[in-house]
């Protein structure tokens, strides 16, 4: 069953990003989410968002609240059009930056949240989904 | 333009920061801070924290820069009231923002910076001579 309050943003400009976690924080809120919980999920956004800007030139971010039995969770699905990751275990490993940032965005958000997957080949953009339950 | 106030205190820089943060915001506050603190002369950077709900890898660089520009020119920095949510996330995402001082409070930051008293704004040293 899908979500009908499914939603996807942009995540063209840093302002976007902004606007991002605030959805993301308002879907958590909703549902009702630990503190700690929010927090850490709106960081992990947060990174995610940014590195689809920085690194993918631009994209999307899509939020849904998801269920498994019992559980209650938001997965957010993160993607961009960019250049790609060539090695995302080395993409994953903290420290590890192309960019100007400190390398934490991909391996820290990954321990920020229950599920991650990333797929990406050369060229072809990257797509981030996480997972979180509450 | 929307911009973070960057208040003087005596020999404190003093910033709180209230609102969401975007590239630009964090860019012109550098700036700020350290045209401020070379304006002034300042000697202490106090940056409150308590509103922000999340800290992420961006603005916890921020505040490192922050932290080093100001060195630079001669003055201590003190992040203050980081909520205990955002400080469990920063760790696990692998930030715990070496170089930067941190203290639970305005009080406990200038407590830190100017030692014990000083944090109940006694206003300057001259005031606690006793001569």
């Amino acid at each position: 069953m899908t979500d009908p309050k499914r939603e996807t943003l942009p995540l063209k400009t840093s302002n976007d990003v902004v606007f991002a976690r605030q959805k993301v924080r308002q879907r958590a809120t909703e549902l009702r989410f630990g503190l700690v919980d929010l927090t850490k999920l709106v960081t992990a956004a947060s990174e995610l968002a940014r590195n689809a800007l920085d690194h993918g030139k631009g994209g999307q971010m899509s939020i849904e609240g998801i269920t498994a039995g019992p559980k209650v969770g938001l997965k957010l699905i993160f993607e961009d059009q960019g250049p790609g990751i060539p090695d995302i275990e080395m993409a994953l490993k903290d420290g590890f930056t192309t960019g100007t940032g400190m390398g934490f965005g991909l391996g820290g958000s990954k321990r920020l949240v229950n599920e991650f997957s990333v797929e990406s080949a050369p060229g072809r953009g990257t797509r981030v989904t996480v997972v979180r339950w509450k | 333009m929307e911009r973070i106030p960057v208040l003087r205190m005596g020999s404190l820089v003093l910033i709180t920061i209230q609102v969401d943060m975007h590239d630009k915001l964090a860019m012109q506050l550098q700036d700020d801070v350290t045209q401020r603190i070379s304006d002034w002369g300042s000697t202490g950077v106090l940056i409150d924290i308590s509103s922000l709900e999340i800290v992420d890898s961006f603005i916890g660089r921020m505040l490192a820069n922050i932290a080093g520009m100001s060195r630079v020119l001669g003055a201590e920095t003190v992040v203050v009231g980081m909520q205990p949510a955002v400080a469990i996330t920063l760790v696990e995402l692998g930030m715990s923002l070496p170089g930067v001082r941190t203290a639970l409070s305005v009080e406990a930051g200038m407590e830190l910076l100017y030692g014990p008293g000083a944090g109940i704004f006694s206003g300057q040293g001259d005031d606690r001579s006793e001569a």
